[in-house]
């Protein structure tokens, strides 16, 4: 706090010069360019041709075409020219663009279902994390429980655990519970790795919190319950927001227990896309495509939380 | 402007109590013990059931010759021949040592971009803020995805990372495998992910650069202190604390990590980077000899946990500040 005063009445001493400026700001632009042309690349390949995408030299100015997307979207069979010549005129843009490589759309890929995995999986996961985590975080930030820091403690050691060696007993106990590669047995799981985060993050907000305005509403006559659902929530809503998002990155872009325990009906995005193949190995337009697609709510988000980033990436010890 | 947590625990003693407990005396309902359990009870029970009961599971077969590709064969107890087997394999030990390699290095370099980064970014220059985002994404990104899309950048010919090389080195593009030769691939995985947490580090120095109060430098220039004295005076040791946390939990996530590298590399070229994560879900999940990985996963746990341990205590002592 008293940093922070300070820290606004500053004289110009500690100013770096003009000269400074321009200097570090080169330097930190340069860096970000170089660090952000590997996300330019796979946003460009996803707009390359198959060709185009394995030429070699590396093609930095091609002809964009959506071949990539209707490739992600679609499963397609080789026919011959007579066949297609055949067949009555193409009805839409991507049937007409994949006939022009000898091919018949014939059917959806299974990129949607995955898709949807990835939301339901997310969505369910981050919702009971923060709904369990704001109760928690709640009794932990305003009563004396016995052992908190210990409790506080092994609620955040189960976070740090490797996932492959958690995986190992987790796969044996779904089997007999008859829970693996199900929706459910993924959201669990996910609930349980993400209701540390929210736990410590939303202590700290809720700490943030003077405990007076509920004091308050205590002596008005209002019961805990009250006071929880009428004066801290609507105080902590930002908090809760910034929690929610963090969670539910983190069942998005989760990859080790995905791949370990499910196979097909709950498996998400990202152990699918590597996997998207076309004809001779993978598919790099698609999966281009399929990466630009998953990266872009991240992208989206990262901007929304750039204030309560430090928060997240620290389990809300360092705020900002 | 940064503010570190005071060490305001919520239950300080004192504090708050008396009104508190005045209050809880006429509040209708439940009493405060019983929503303090009500509350904190199903993410305990959450996580003893998800984490805690499959953990002893594990700690039991850990001692068994369970094997899920054989299960014909009889259930035996084999005491800590598992633990014996592991902790005398050259095989595992060099894991562990392609691993200490991988955190190791991996660490050091994010510490050096990105405590360099936060220095120039906290030159305040115009449009900081938009170019830290900028800079943040990678970290942002599912690991998986990162090493996957990763492998296409590094393709010795269809690939732009070597193709930029030998456009300032003149060696030809596909002379060289980042991927795929021994002795770059530790390099790569290093570099990957470099890239994708240097940003890590450099938030977390940016709000310990932040905290430093001005009138210290102010007084430093009055004392006439070198811009290198003050540096190793004051800047770096009041950033320690929080580049200490920075480097704690990057060392614990690179110890366990899995995802990214085994879609760049799969441990590959033979063995090179398959670190312990990898190694662990070949035996768990591929030579499905569940009892001797059951004991290498609590080897790692027991690592793990006392490295997470050490990083509560640094937390805390951040808190503080």
């Amino acid at each position: 706090m008293t940093a922070a005063a300070t820290r606004s009445t500053a004289h110009s001493i500690v100013e770096a010069s003009p000269r400074a400026k321009a200097f570090a700001g080169g330097l930190v632009i340069l860096y970000a360019v170089i660090t952000i042309l590997p996300l330019l690349w796979i946003v460009a390949t996803a707009f390359k041709s198959q060709s185009d995408a394995i030429a070699y030299p590396p093609k930095v100015i091609f002809e964009p075409t959506l071949e990539g997307y209707v490739n992600l979207f679609t499963v397609r069979t080789r026919q011959t020219p007579d066949f297609i010549a055949k067949l009555p005129p193409p009805a839409t843009w991507y049937d007409k663009l994949v006939r022009e490589h000898d091919m018949v759309i014939a059917g959806p890929s299974k990129v949607v279902p995955r898709f949807v995995n990835s939301l339901i999986i997310g969505f369910g996961s981050t919702f009971l994390a923060v709904f369990l985590g704001t109760l928690a975080a709640y009794a932990f930030s305003r009563f004396r429980i016995p052992l908190a820091d210990d409790l506080l403690f092994f609620i955040l050691s189960t976070r740090m655990m490797p996932p492959v060696a958690v995986a190992i007993p987790i796969y044996l106990m779904y089997r007999q519970l008859n829970l693996t590669d199900t929706r459910l047995g993924m959201i669990l799981l996910y609930t349980a790795v993400n209701v540390s985060l929210a736990v410590w993050l939303l202590k700290g907000f809720i700490d943030e919190i003077p405990r007076e305005y509920e004091e308050a509403a205590l002596v008005d006559g209002y019961t805990r319950l009250q006071a929880l659902r009428k004066v801290v929530l609507p105080q902590a809503v930002t908090g809760i927001a910034a929690t929610a998002i963090f969670c539910l990155i983190f069942s998005w872009n989760e990859y080790a227990f995905a791949v370990l325990l499910t196979s097909g009906e709950a498996q998400t995005m990202p152990p699918f896309i590597p996997f998207i193949i076309g004809e001779g190995g993978q598919d790099w337009p698609a999966v281009a495509a399929a990466t630009t697609l998953f990266v872009v709510p991240i992208v989206m988000f990262t901007v929304l939380l750039r204030k309560h980033l430090l928060r997240g990436i620290t389990f809300g010890a360092v705020r900002k | 402007m940064t503010t570190i947590l005071q060490p305001d625990h919520a239950t300080i003693p004192g504090v708050n109590k008396p009104v508190k407990s005045r209050a809880a005396r006429r509040v209708h309902g439940l009493s405060d013990r019983t929503i303090a359990w009500l509350f904190v009870a199903p993410t305990i029970a959450l996580l003893l059931a998800i984490n805690i009961f499959p953990l002893i599971w594990m700690i039991r077969l850990s001692f068994t010759n369970l094997n899920l590709s054989m299960s014909y064969l009889p259930l035996r107890f084999v005491g800590l021949d598992n633990f014996r087997d592991i902790l005398t394999d050259e095989d595992v030990w060099f894991r562990l040592q392609t691993t200490a390699q991988f955190v190791i290095c991996s660490v050091a370099l994010q510490v050096v971009v990105g405590f360099g980064l936060a220095l120039l970014i906290n030159r305040q220059f115009r449009g900081h803020s938009f170019w830290t985002t900028v800079i943040l994404l990678p970290m942002m990104l599912s690991p998986a995805v990162v090493g996957n899309f990763w492998t296409l950048l590094l393709q010795p010919q269809i690939g732009p990372f070597n193709y930029l090389i030998s456009l300032f080195t003149g060696v030809p593009p596909s002379s060289f495998s980042m991927t795929g030769q021994v002795s770059l691939a530790p390099w790569t995985i290093v570099l990957v992910d470099t890239w994708m947490w240097a940003p890590y580090v450099m938030l977390i120095c940016l709000a310990g650069l932040r905290s430093i109060p001005d009138y210290i430098y102010e007084a430093a220039e009055v004392d006439r202190a070198s811009a290198w004295r003050q540096f190793w005076s004051i800047t770096l040791p009041m950033t320690v604390p929080f580049l200490m946390l920075a480097v704690l939990f990057r060392a614990i996530e690179n110890f366990k990590m899995f995802d990214m590298v085994n879609l760049l590399t799969s441990g590959g070229p033979g063995s090179t980077t398959e670190l312990v994560s990898i190694s662990l879900k070949r035996a768990a999940f591929e030579k499905w000899r569940t009892g001797y990985s059951s004991a290498l996963a609590i080897i790692l746990f027991v690592t793990v946990f006392g490295a997470a341990n050490i990083y509560v205590k640094t937390l805390n002592k951040v808190k503080q500040r």
